[in-house]
């Protein structure tokens, strides 16, 4: 345990090969829709992600990740579509259709990011959300390509002959975008508790104070965007393949806020918030809707209520998310955590805290031994003075 | 020429009500370093109110009025009940709480009212007086001018002729200072959001029957139009707010009437990420000290 604790990418192996076997054997007890949710989810985790990174760490607030998204999914499309022609099947279609997602993204998540970083809170906030308002403007001006307000079809493949012929769609779904939302989180969980973590946390914290210590302010903001981007066009390619269709409508407004308020609900800056959020997409609807066909209303009402319902619900919880709990609800189960851990002695705190520990002195300094401290140099110092403190003295998690 | 006067005119008029939105969005800034995200929820909401009150009366005016002064009771509830709540450490609370009013504001108008236009009607004709052989103004346009200036002329006498308007920007300025010389700061802030609100829901009631008319989304184009004026003309500037719009409104119409009306909303980003990345703070900013 000990060495899992001091060695950061270990670790994250471990936990991505657990997830994946869980989520394994969760695809095989589900019910075909359930999986399509699974499934779905399993996008959002992509992008909820990637945001969660930009807007957790580096304090760079993104409301165009729906557009973000619709990038990838129209670049995954238009690839797709020209690979079907040339007649790439199955698997190679899928994976180079993606990383075909992936880059235009990144591209478009560049451009953003060079504007973002010259930018403050509102600005940036601003001009993503412009970026969404005219997704459909710019559908519909080119029309020919993009196929406007109609959108495009995506060519899926069936199962891999391999799996049998009674393999369900659902299943495979769920397999391509839990595989590719695993990978995602692992990759991200490496970057957060690495140097560029700590250097993307530092510019959000003070920013003048970060680039005295030696960091390139511009070049990370850049870079935490283009890997967000990058994400969120994956995302976005993954739900091209779960609808088979892409359009400007799938892409709205509301569903940009939906994100950012997934990843605000679950814990800004916090992975396993990410998660949380990205399920609360999936399964909030469903509830508000089973909620409202409960009540004894009028038809009518219940029309309206469809969706709309949802959407409140949404806003609600982030007001009172803001207002009550600011670390979501990552931060809730690490304060509950701690305190079921706090009679213990031998206990130390979440894993988080172990590997940034000795990063607080100086991003700078440290950035330049990022093990060379030993395995487990620290650590002892460290331990025992962390219980006595449990509820002042810890100055930070991954959901401050 | 004849066009190109027409669609200046066009564009000056449609740049007249952004201003005075984007006119409301600087009010809360200076005094709050908040840009309203909500701001355009909240005149989608008052302008359903309009409707309504319009709808019941049969009269134009009593809907405007009504939607004006729901402006005012929304500013001061949103600010009075939420927005003073929020902790400012972080610029990035402030706008995740607005977007969250946003939701919760289209959730409600599309759970009361549908998700389908509602026409609204306008109190003078909409067609063209020809001057000089050219068409060029309609009654409605000079209606629009002719409210908007008020406004402003109201909005600027206000802030540099009285007492309250002293005391308000006082409390913007230095809202320490101020408490300590007797200022009631929080007062002050929330009739800030009372004002902005109201001129907002003014300019949403004169915008909002021109196009396709009441809808839960009807002003998000509105409100992000206006952010682009504000962000032109540098958010912190009344003024610049103004021209903002105008300039706004402007290459709206220029796009739309020898190009194409899809391309519009195009347009209004390329501006707006020209202005970001060639003057961040906009085109009317004089040079300030980073704060530290």
């Amino acid at each position: 345990m000990a060495y899992l604790r001091t060695h950061t990418l270990p670790r994250h192996l471990l936990l991505a090969v657990l997830a994946a076997l869980l989520l394994l054997l969760l695809t095989y007890l589900l019910p075909p829709y359930r999986n399509y949710q699974l499934a779905t989810a399993g996008a959002y985790v992509c992008a909820t992600a990637g945001l969660t990174v930009l807007v957790g760490l580096t304090g760079q607030l993104s409301l165009g990740h729906g557009a973000l998204m619709a990038t990838g999914a129209y670049a995954y499309a238009l690839v797709s579509d020209k690979l079907v022609d040339g007649g790439t099947t199955g698997i190679p279609l899928l994976v180079v259709s993606l990383v075909a997602a992936i880059l235009a993204t990144m591209v478009v998540g560049f451009v953003l990011g060079l504007a973002g970083a010259r930018l403050h809170g509102p600005y940036l906030a601003g001009l993503t959300l412009t970026l969404v308002i005219v997704v459909p403007a710019i559908t519909t001006t080119f029309a020919g390509t993009l196929g406007g307000d109609q959108g495009l079809s995506v060519t899926v493949d069936p199962p891999p002959v391999g799996l049998g012929a009674a393999f369900p769609f659902e299943r495979w779904q769920a397999w391509i975008t839990l595989t590719a939302a695993i990978l995602t989180v692992f990759v991200l969980a490496n970057v957060v508790h690495g140097r560029p973590g700590r250097q993307m946390r530092a510019i959000r914290d003070d920013e003048v104070a970060a680039r005295l210590s030696g960091i390139d302010v511009a070049r990370t903001k850049v870079g935490a965007f283009v890997l967000s981007a990058a994400t969120a066009g994956l995302g976005g390619g993954l739900l091209a393949v779960l609808t088979q269709s892409v359009a400007p409508g799938a892409f709205s407004l509301t569903f940009s806020l939906f994100l950012l308020m997934a990843v605000v609900i679950g814990g800004l800056g916090s992975l396993a918030g990410a998660v949380w959020g990205a399920i609360l997409i999936v399964v909030l609807p469903d509830l508000a809707d089973s909620l409202a066909e409960a009540m004894p209303v009028s038809s009518n009402l219940a029309e309206r209520l469809d969706g709309n319902l949802a959407i409140g619900v949404f806003g609600l919880i982030v007001i009172g998310v803001m207002l009550a709990v600011p670390g979501g609800i990552q931060g809730l189960l690490v304060a509950l955590v701690r305190r079921l851990r706090g009679r213990r002695p031998a206990a130390s705190g979440p894993a988080d805290v172990g590997p940034a520990g000795p990063a607080a002195p100086g991003p700078g300094v440290d950035a330049d031994r990022p093990d060379a401290s030993g395995p487990s140099g620290p650590e002892p110092a460290a331990d025992p003075a962390r219980p006595r403190t449990p509820s002042s003295g810890s100055p930070s998690t991954t959901t401050e | 020429m004849d066009r190109f006067l027409f669609l200046t005119v066009d564009g000056l008029a449609r740049g007249a009500v952004f201003a005075a939105f984007a006119l409301a969005l600087v009010l809360i800034w200076r005094g709050t370093r908040i840009v309203n995200f909500a701001q355009g929820a909240m005149a989608a909401a008052t302008t359903y109110l309009g409707y309504s009150v319009t709808a019941a009366s049969d009269s134009y005016w009593l809907g405007l009025v009504a939607a004006v002064f729901g402006g005012l009771v929304l500013g001061a509830i949103v600010e009075r009940g939420l927005m003073r709540f929020v902790d400012v450490r972080s610029p990035l609370n402030a706008v995740i709480v607005a977007l969250g009013l946003v939701l919760v504001i289209h959730s409600i108008l599309g759970i009361v009212y549908g998700s389908r236009y509602r026409a609204m009607q306008v109190p003078f004709s909409r067609e063209s007086i020809e001057i000089g052989g050219t068409a060029l103004l309609s009654p409605y346009d000079l209606f629009v001018f002719g409210t908007v200036l008020l406004v402003m002329v109201g909005l600027a006498l206000v802030f540099t002729r009285t007492d309250i308007g002293l005391r308000m920007r006082a409390a913007a300025f230095a809202p320490d200072m101020s408490r300590l010389l007797g200022v009631n700061v929080g007062r002050m802030l929330t009739l800030s959001w009372a004002l902005a609100a109201a001129v907002g829901a003014l300019a949403a009631m004169l915008v909002v029957p021109t196009e396709f008319g009441a809808h839960p989304h009807s002003t998000d184009l509105v409100f992000v139009y206006a952010f682009t004026a504000a962000v032109v003309g540098g958010l912190d500037s009344p003024a610049g707010a103004v021209v903002g719009g105008l300039v706004v409104g402007l290459v709206l119409s220029y796009v739309s009437g020898y190009a194409d009306g899809d391309l519009s909303a195009v347009a209004i980003l390329v501006l707006l990420i020209g202005v970001l990345l060639l003057r961040p703070n906009g085109l009317f900013a004089s040079t300030t000290a980073r704060q530290v």
